[in-house]
């Protein structure tokens, strides 16, 4: 038995102003969650007392202007990156937020799509069809696709179902990677299919009727299009016939069987619809990129549809844009060592001063973090490990304070992986102990993983970004599994 | 024929350690009814602990210890570090959701497996390992069975695979470690009345399944396959290949079916494309799921709702 997901279902609201089926501590318990204290209570009070049509509009409105605000190729480049996202995000969001199925290879589909594009619209194999008839093709070869794939899972339950997905999502990187030179028993020379690790280039832009798209801005605005169309189909879904059957059987299949729902068809159509999505985003992607390549496929990227989907909350609609803006906008940033720098500080800072509360203790923490800091560096230069000066590692207005906090050593590999294996101990650790060891422990974790990230992370840039990722995956899952802006499931037994 | 025959003894060999990793998802399987994901991983990081503790006796061409001792402390290491790095992974990523959504389990273990593989890309370096074993084990020595040639390593590998085995079927078939094992399979709830402590029981399955896939890094390592990140993630789909197969939750289940996953994908491999071979392991996986997903030696399970 659980609470629904947006907190907006008239239909079954009945007269105590308690859904079917939700008992009074249910209902008072969504209450006291609705109770949010704090400086933007206020502010997010009167947001959702908003009707829900202008609270669409206010981040559509702002996605229109970007481009006319903007002529920086960069900026746009993200927001067609982040579009693309959205719809990957949007189709896994029905096969795994509603149907609960775990599709752990609905990359390939993404892939698959833009493979299918590439093969019809590129000089690899000299098939140049208009884009009118390529994307309904491909759309619809990725849905049978996915109804393939879905047919071996009416008979698994979630975990197999996951890995035997899992199997083959890699599978189909394999053959994408290893068909470049394929022997078909008709021919006499081994064929080039993919173009093996190069993958195929010069695909050709999308055109319709005349109207070619050669500018960022033009898929920009195809993909705003296109997620529009797809959020209000979500939306759209939501409450509906199949939604309602999807989101009951991702409850409990057994007893979603027992009203009714066909379990087999509905997994089914939940495979094939979320395929179709992502073989459109595919041909998208393959002539955005004018190429397709394999190593877009890896399993980074599922994570970060996973993780982008979990962040707001499995099933949830808006959840799932935030999401999606989280782990593409993000990472972006994170490119860039300066800003990354800034992100890290304000980000730990703000977790401190959240999570703390008293400012007493806050104060507290961040003198001693400095003690910390300072004490360690006595340490270092006492034991005479050999070091770096400021100019010599780090710029910018941090610089000076940077510089005379955090001792770095000169083998940064050294320190910084040592630093990182404690760190990662250490944080563990800290969950196993009650509060008053945690503040204890906390400015020696806290330098820790300054020093981590200065000495070691911050060169590593995309291998820092996995491993965030993968430890957010983790902890939103132990701390918060209802994601950021979903609600905690409340069962009554 | 004589090269069915070679065909036959690498399958065995590689089966060897496909059946250890396949035990640990079984064994994991059995007592909580949950795959571990990241399973591949612990194997890879396996892989690597053997290849450091080698190098920390002064690598393989000028070892400061006998071959013999040096193989043991490889092992050693790897089915320690293995252990240690499983039953963390189980403290702090998996115990938290023990009850929740399965769903939640999977991505958390999801994220181990990235988190994992991270880690080592960040701790050791992109660089490909290798352990270089004809340094140490002369590759010549071994025996012949007619015109087939089994090398020291590859009855190392096997040999040490079957003892893990039979190690592991004596520890959970008749001892009380195994008995409390077996009790908190059937009902973790009635297994706390009866006085067991569940959550040391599960730690000691992570301990003894990472164990294992420690121990199957080192021997693929010995065979000469190549160590880094990635090498988790076929070789875990394989090991629960396999696990499958045999019927998971089933010991013998999961060695016969490791030998067989091993033998399958040889015989692929010499007869047909050798780059298509990562597909086999695939075909049975679809094919047993879709006729028997019971496995072979797997008992129908009989659910009363």
């Amino acid at each position: 038995m659980s609470e629904n997901q947006t907190g907006n279902q008239p239909e079954t609201a009945g007269e105590s102003g308690r859904g079917i089926g939700t008992d009074e501590w249910v209902a008072q318990h969504e209450q006291r969650l609705n109770q949010a204290s704090g400086p933007f209570a206020a502010l997010g009070q009167r947001w959702l007392q908003l009707p829900r049509g202008i609270q669409w509009l206010v981040p559509l409105t702002i996605a229109l202007l970007i481009p006319f605000l903007t002529s920086n190729d960069y900026i746009l480049r993200i927001g067609v990156n982040l579009g693309l996202f959205l719809m990957l995000v949007v189709g896994l969001n029905l096969t795994v937020g509603y149907a609960g199925l775990l599709d752990l290879g609905f990359v390939a589909f993404y892939g698959f799509g833009a493979y299918m594009y590439a093969f019809v619209a590129s000089p690899q194999f000299g098939i140049h069809w208009p884009t009118w008839l390529a994307i309904p093709m491909v759309i619809a070869v990725t849905a049978l696709f996915g109804l393939a794939l879905g047919t071996p899972s009416r008979r698994l339950s979630g975990d197999y179902l996951a890995i035997a997905t899992l199997f083959f999502g890699q599978m189909f990187l394999v053959l994408a990677v290893s068909s470049d030179a394929v022997q078909f028993p008709w021919m006499q020379e081994p064929v080039d299919v993919t173009g093996g690790a190069n993958g195929i280039t010069n695909v050709d832009p999308f055109s319709f009727f005349g109207f070619t798209f050669s500018s960022m801005t033009s898929y920009y605005f195809l993909l705003l299009g296109l997620i529009v169309i797809g959020v209000f189909a979500t939306l759209r879904i939501h409450n509906s016939r199949h939604g309602l059957a999807w989101r009951a059987m991702g409850e409990d299949a057994l007893a979603a069987q027992h009203m009714t729902i066909p379990p087999v068809r509905m997994k089914l159509l939940a495979f094939t619809v979320g395929a179709a999505v992502a073989g459109l985003a595919g041909s998208v992607f393959a002539s955005v990129q004018l190429g397709v390549f394999p190593s877009t496929f890896k399993l980074p990227l599922l994570i970060m549809l996973y993780a982008a989907l979990i962040l707001g909350g499995l099933g949830s609609v808006p959840g799932l844009v935030i999401g999606a803006i989280i782990m593409v906008v993000l990472p972006e940033v994170l490119r860039f060592p300066d800003y990354s720098n800034w992100l890290f500080f304000i980000v730990l800072i703000v977790a401190v001063v959240t999570t703390l509360k008293s400012w007493k203790i806050i104060t507290a923490v961040f003198v001693s973090t400095l003690a910390v800091g300072f004490a360690a560096n006595g340490i270092f230069l006492a034991l005479g490990v050999p070091y770096l000066t400021t100019p010599e590692w780090t710029e910018g207005p941090l610089a000076p304070i940077l510089g005379a906090w955090v001792f770095m050593p000169e083998d940064r590999l050294l320190y910084g992986n040592i630093a990182f294996v404690l760190l990662v101990v250490a944080i563990a650790w800290m969950t196993t102990r009650t509060r008053r060891t945690r503040l204890i422990a906390l400015p020696f974790v806290l330098w820790l993983a300054v020093f981590t990230w200065e000495v070691r992370l911050l060169l590593e840039p995309s291998v820092t970004r996995q491993l965030l990722i993968g430890a957010l995956l983790i902890v939103l899952m132990a701390a918060r599994p209802q994601g950021l802006f979903g609600k905690p499931r409340v069962e009554v037994l | 024929m004589e090269y069915f025959g070679e065909q036959l003894v690498n399958g065995i060999i590689v089966g060897g350690v496909y059946a250890l990793i396949a035990l640990g998802y079984t064994l994991i399987y059995g007592v909580l009814q949950f795959l571990n994901l990241a399973h591949g991983e612990l194997y890879m990081m396996g892989a690597f602990f053997g290849f450091f503790a080698m190098v920390a006796v002064g690598g393989p061409s000028a070892a400061v210890v006998p071959t013999w001792l040096m193989i043991i402390i490889m092992f050693l290491v790897a089915m320690g570090g293995g252990a240690g790095l499983g039953v963390a992974v189980e403290r702090f990523a998996y115990r938290p959701l023990r009850k929740s959504r399965r769903l939640a389990a999977l991505i958390s273990a999801l994220g181990v497996s990235l988190f994992l593989q991270s880690a080592a890309l960040l701790l050791f370096g992109a660089r490909v390992r290798l352990y270089d074993t004809g340094q140490f084990i002369n590759l010549r020595s071994g025996f012949s069975i007619g015109s087939i040639r089994i090398d020291i390593t590859e009855i190392m590998v096997v040999v040490g695979s079957l003892l893990l085995m039979a190690i592991l079927w004596f520890l959970v078939n008749r001892t009380q470690l195994g008995r409390s094992m077996r009790a908190v399979a059937v009902d973790q709830d009635a297994a706390v009345m009866n006085g067991i402590d569940v959550d040391r029981v599960i730690t000691i399955t992570f301990a003894l399944a990472s164990g294992l896939a420690g121990a199957a890094g080192v021997m693929s390592g010995l065979l000469l396959f190549p160590v880094d990140q990635y090498m988790g993630i076929f070789a875990g789909l394989k090991g629960f290949t396999a696990a499958v197969v045999g019927g998971i939750g089933s010991i013998p289940g999961a060695m016969l079916g490791g030998f067989i996953i091993g033998i399958v994908e040889a015989m692929a491999t010499g007869y047909l494309n050798p780059t298509y071979a990562d597909f086999i392991a695939f075909l049975i996986l679809v094919l047993v799921l879709l006729i028997r997903p019971t496995g072979i030696l797997g008992k129908k399970n009989l659910a009363k709702v």
